[in-house]
């Protein structure tokens, strides 16, 4: 099966880690851009618009 | 047998207290309060939808053993979709804390419920850790090697052997699993008995 | 409920208002399809790490002085496992949080004897070794104050130690056999037959790795690659995975302690943690039930954002 696909990764993410140094804390530059992922994820999930308002309105 | 002897069995008596607690439409409801209208509340299924792929992905991962991935690029690949979902899961049960902490959500005899969502989110981590120590490469030997110093100390390395790979992974994949589906499964069931938690009360403003 | 028992972050009045069609089965359809192929499309792109794990043999082929170093210590009882104590070995009396002594109470469970498990036992088993069995035969031999001097006197001469032609080489008098152990178990570390008999002394099918392990552990080949790898402990190594993926970054906090005062500098830094952390968990699992912490949601108005659709509601009506 291998052979007609080739599932070796596109971008394999294997070079040594790029860390980022603040004060005493280090951070490598993926944990941080999950964090701030995760923090941009949940502030636009608080603030965009959910769909079907006008459905709940007539259901108040 | 008689009606009274029916009514007295265990089975009639956990099965009418079952109903009474959840009933068919609560189970599965088919509408909502109108205030559940934000995305925040999305993230506690996509964290379910992902703690499926997880387990899928070791499911595959399990039919050709532990070293299967070292030596198959196909296996590779499911080892990727078990660490990428992992990834999904701790991203979205996070959000889903940060939300539900925020609507304090443990208002109106829901402290069970947050109570199960927490120790859900520490076991998973035990679980997490686990699987680290499962990989059987140089990662799993240094996760390994550093962690039993902090087992170590509490006592319990003595008995939960983090450099027994064969006792890790059946954690991993036994063990640890099952109680994180029986949590996830009664946090789920506690949502529906309870109900999605309502707004704080403000009053509303008085215009002039 | 009566207004006057009311408190607005504990309790919650039951909804009485209006309900919308809301189709939760679609919703976890949706999700489900979209985390897959979130998964799927990232995993096509990154792949997964799989450093190769270190042998014994690549340690010793590497830098075999460290390993013949190593193998000193776990002779003269002053590696980190000789001296670790519970549950390996009565070395030391381990971690205390306070008064609490958890390891040395539970006791050696898992009990490992440097000399014999990483030196001795090994060499035995190597064939057809007349000098060898020679030598453990007049180690066996000796008395326990002996087999002492000639380690400590091997000790003594070990920083001038190299490795020439393949031999471990130190110049030192009245040093018994301890020489050709070192020197064999170097050898048999290099021909990686060392690796396989610290697993299988425990019987043909084993999956328990924790002499290899711990042998590894306490030389410095291993963490000489972690810390390349941004992974020790003051390098907030418990966050990290090798490579540029992502690691465990929700062990932030847990890893934090250990690069702040007191816990960077005590010999007791792991279960003091190990408290902390307990006892912080044990504050976010009861939440509810502290005052102060349970009010933020309430004091913080985020809750206005989520429900903001609801408020204007009500202040409409």
């Amino acid at each position: 099966m291998s052979s007609f696909i080739n599932f070796a990764a596109i971008f394999p993410l294997t070079t040594l880690g790029h860390y980022i140094h603040w004060h005493f804390i280090q951070i490598s530059v993926a944990n941080l851009s999950v964090i701030v992922l995760m923090v941009i994820t949940f502030i636009t999930a608080l603030v965009a618009p959910f769909p079907g308002r006008r459905r709940r309105r007539e259901n108040r | 047998m008689s009606y009274s002897e029916i009514e007295r069995q265990w089975t009639t008596r956990l099965r009418r207290r079952f109903v009474r607690l959840l009933p068919p439409e609560k189970l599965l409801p088919d509408n909502q309060p109108t205030y559940v209208s934000s995305w925040i509340y999305v993230f506690g299924v996509t964290t379910l939808s992902a703690l499926m792929v997880v387990i899928a992905s070791g499911c595959v991962l399990a039919i050709r053993g532990p070293q299967w991935w070292h030596t198959s690029s196909v296996g590779h690949f499911v080892n990727s979709l078990h660490l990428w979902s992992v990834e999904i899961f701790f991203f979205a049960m996070v959000v889903h804390l940060w939300g539900k902490y925020f609507m304090a959500a443990w208002r109106g005899g829901r402290s069970i419920t947050w109570m199960t969502g927490v120790v859900t989110f520490l076991v998973s981590i035990a679980t997490a850790f686990t699987g680290y120590v499962s990989q059987s490469n140089f990662d799993s030997q240094w996760i390994a090697t550093q962690a039993k110093d902090g087992i170590n100390a509490t006592g319990a390395g003595a008995y939960f052997n983090v450099l027994n790979m064969g006792q890790m992974l059946m954690w991993h994949i036994v063990l640890l699993p099952l109680v994180a589906v029986l949590l996830t499964a009664l946090h789920v069931l506690l949502v529906r008995v309870k109900g999605v938690v309502p707004p704080f009360e403000e009053q509303a403003k008085v215009s002039a | 409920m009566s207004k006057k028992n009311f408190r607005p972050d504990v309790d919650a009045e039951p909804w009485k208002g209006g309900y919308s069609p809301y189709d939760i089965v679609k919703e976890a359809t949706i999700a489900l399809v979209v985390v897959a192929l979130l998964t799927v499309v990232l995993a096509v792109f990154f792949g997964s790490p799989d450093d190769p794990a270190i042998t014994i043999k690549t340690w010793s082929n590497a830098t075999p002085v460290d390993f013949a170093v190593t193998a000193l210590s776990e002779l003269n009882g002053t590696s980190g496992v000789a001296q670790y104590g519970a549950p390996y070995n009565t070395g030391s009396s381990g971690q205390a949080l306070g008064p609490l002594k958890l390891a040395k109470w539970v006791g050696v469970r898992i009990p490992v004897n440097t000399v014999t498990d990483f030196v001795i036992d090994p060499l035995k088993a190597l064939p057809d070794q007349p000098l060898l069995t020679q030598a453990l035969k007049q180690w066996k031999n000796a008395s326990p104050s002996t087999r002492t001097s000639w380690v400590t006197n091997y000790t003594k001469a070990s920083s001038t130690m190299t490795f020439a032609n393949r031999q471990i080489v130190v110049n030192a008098t009245n040093v018994g056999p301890v020489p050709l152990f070192i020197d064999d178990l170097t050898q048999m570390a290099q021909s990686g037959a060392l690796d396989q008999a610290l697993v299988t002394q425990a019987g043909f099918y084993t999956t328990d790795y924790t002499l290899p392990l711990l042998f590894l552990a306490d030389g410095s080949y291993l963490a000489n690659q972690a810390a390349r790898q941004h992974l020790t402990g003051d390098q907030w190594g418990m966050m990290n995975e090798t490579g540029n993926y992502p690691g465990q970054a929700w062990l932030w906090l847990y890893t934090f302690w250990y690069q702040v005062a007191p816990f960077n500098s005590s010999g007791n830094g792991d279960v003091l943690v190990w408290g902390l952390m307990m006892a912080l968990s044990a504050g976010l699992l009861l939440t509810p039930f502290i005052p102060g912490l349970r009010s933020i949601p309430r004091k913080t108005r985020v809750y206005r954002l989520i429900w903001r659709e609801h408020y204007q509601n009500v202040e409409e009506s």
